[in-house]
């Protein structure tokens, strides 16, 4: 007995060809991906298809013979998501072979109404459940480079830098979340042993808001900083960041606060026996062509 | 049995823990050591934990315990080197070791324990032998 | 306790030196895992705290050590089980400054805050079973 796949394995010259034209109509950026790159593509995933071996049942997605499909198809999605298609064109990809192979059951089945409700049910659901395989597909590869963005914002955001022999500066920007606050902060305790500073100053005046979870965290920071034999100051508190940790009752009294970094690193320097002192000649900035008058 | 050596200069004792320690190890070193101090009559204990891969509660404990000795046997400690990591953990712990000095490293910390030990001496008005070289 | 189970290994812990071969061997598992240094550190530690626990505290028993895998998570597992004589009251165990011996009592609370799945059983006079996991 002649079954659709026997059909779609004695005609699959031209059903590539009616697949074609139906995949090309459903995308709307046709810059993304060229004609040839896609005719080699529906042709590798027909040609598994057709070579599923005898024993691989349409309604049984699960079973061993299909995974070489599956995991084309969602090596196609994952590389999809990453060059910018969307979800739905992603999807359509399969999609469009609904068409074509339901007009060939059409065509052997004609005289037979039963049969041929039950062939295009069977064909109907493995390409819907091969649809929604391509789009998980197509999310964990968006996942994975929202991850990849994510770790290299990371990087980005963890600037410690050296204000003077022994003295370290990390300023905090934006908005601190407690993955990030971790990171940051085993950063700067690298970044001290590293330069070998004896102080190290936390800068928040771009920190918009402190909850309790980053007012423990750098609090934690603090602690093991000095259990390594260095002080932390902590500068640019804004006023409301102050108010919220008097009321959320975290105790930083054990903590050296200053209202600037300049107040902190001064009073680093003089920790550490320096002193800042102003030439009394210089009276601040000189413009190099104003110098001569 | 298994030792921790213990250097002496001057009126200072250098103690280098590089082994992972066993309770009892970290015991017979706050043995060895306390004993030492008041047979020598140092003034200072510096110990290097840079090569401690964790410090758990017990080491902690033995640390901090090893300070307060000393101190009564009027002695300073500081402890040196500790990793990042290893301060984190201990942080996370729970533990905070208020009681102990800390320096970066060995340099520092012999910096510490000669500014504290001079000052006392200032103090005391002290003219025993120096430990200058 | 979720996840499947990888591999495992077994190893005894009948004195204090047993304790340090119990985190050379965690330290090793941690980093086949490619735990970054930090995560490394915190599982070594609780390994001790649990390893002289069971030693001190249970007469000595052993620790199963196993890679598991929840979805695309992986995470090393620790089972520290001992027939000693139980823990009566769990939940002061638990609490810092709680301590049955030496130590500064920060042994069985330290380490759940030094790991991500903490469970523990007793029966006084049968045994304590404690099982730890951190996820990467």
């Amino acid at each position: 007995m002649a079954n659709v796949l026997d059909v779609v394995r004695r005609n699959q010259e031209s059903l590539l060809q009616e697949w074609l034209e139906g995949i090309k109509g459903g995308i709307r950026r046709r810059d993304l991906i060229d004609d040839r790159e896609l005719k080699s593509q529906a042709a590798e995933v027909l040609t598994m298809i057709c070579d599923a071996p005898g024993e691989a049942a349409l309604d049984n997605l699960n079973s061993p013979p299909w995974q070489p499909l599956k995991d084309l198809l969602a090596s196609l999605s994952t590389t999809r998501a990453v060059q910018g298609f969307t979800p739905s064109e992603t999807a359509m990809f399969i999609l469009s072979l609904k068409g074509p192979i339901f007009g060939l059951a059409l065509k052997l089945h004609k005289n037979d109404v039963d049969l041929l409700f039950s062939e295009i049910t069977a064909v109907d659901d493995f390409i819907d459940k091969l649809a929604l395989h391509t789009t998980d597909s197509y999310i964990h590869g968006r996942d994975q480079v929202i991850v990849r963005q994510q770790e290299e914002m990371l990087e980005l955001s963890t600037p410690v830098v050296t204000l003077w022999d022994g003295i370290v500066a990390l300023p905090l920007i934006g908005t601190l979340d407690s993955a990030r606050t971790q990171i940051v902060m085993e950063s700067l305790l690298q970044a001290i042993v590293q330069t070998n500073s004896r102080f190290a100053i936390i800068d928040i005046t771009g920190v918009p808001t402190v909850d309790t979870l980053v007012a423990q965290h750098l609090l934690k920071t603090i602690t093991a900083a000095r259990l390594m034999g260095a002080e932390c100051i902590i500068s640019g508190i804004r006023p409301q960041i102050a108010q919220t940790i008097v009321h959320l009752g975290i105790n930083l009294e054990d903590v050296i606060t200053k209202a600037k970094l300049s107040d902190a690193f001064r009073l680093a320097l003089e920790r550490s026996g320096r002193s800042v002192t102003r030439n009394s000649k210089s009276n601040g900035p000189v413009l190099s062509g104003a110098r001569e008058q | 049995m298994e030792r921790i050596p213990i250097l002496r200069m001057g009126n200072f004792l250098l103690v280098t823990i590089q082994v992972d320690m066993h309770d009892k190890l970290a015991l017979t070193l706050q043995d060895d050591l306390t004993a030492k101090i008041a047979d020598v009559g140092a003034k200072g204990v510096l110990i290097d934990i840079s090569s401690l891969e964790i410090v758990d509660s017990f080491i902690g404990r033995t640390l901090a315990n090893i300070a307060s000795m000393a101190r009564v046997l009027d002695a300073q400690t500081v402890v040196v080197g500790m990793q990042p990591a290893v301060a984190i953990t201990l942080v996370e712990l729970g533990m905070s070791l208020p009681g102990i000095r800390t320096a970066l490293n060995v340099e520092s910390g012999m910096e510490y324990l000669k500014e504290t030990v001079i000052d006392y001496r200032n103090g005391e008005d002290y003219d025993g032998d120096s430990e200058q070289d | 306790m979720t996840g499947i189970v990888n591999k495992t290994e077994m190893l005894p812990i009948k004195d204090s030196s047993d304790v340090v071969f119990v985190r050379q061997r965690v330290r090793v598992w941690t980093t086949q895992l490619k735990f970054s240094l930090v995560e490394q550190t915190k599982v070594v530690t609780a390994a001790s705290e649990l390893g002289r626990n069971t030693l001190e505290h249970g007469g000595g028993g052993e620790l199963e050590i196993s890679e598991v895998v929840d979805g695309i998570r992986k995470g090393l597992r620790l089972k520290f089980s001992d027939k000693g004589p139980g823990i009566p009251d769990i939940k002061l165990a638990l609490s810092d400054g709680y301590t049955s011996k030496q130590g500064m009592g920060l042994g069985l609370g330290g380490s759940k805050r030094l790991m991500n799945e903490f469970e523990i059983e007793s029966t006084p006079g049968q045994g304590t079973t404690i099982t730890v996991t951190r996820w990467k």
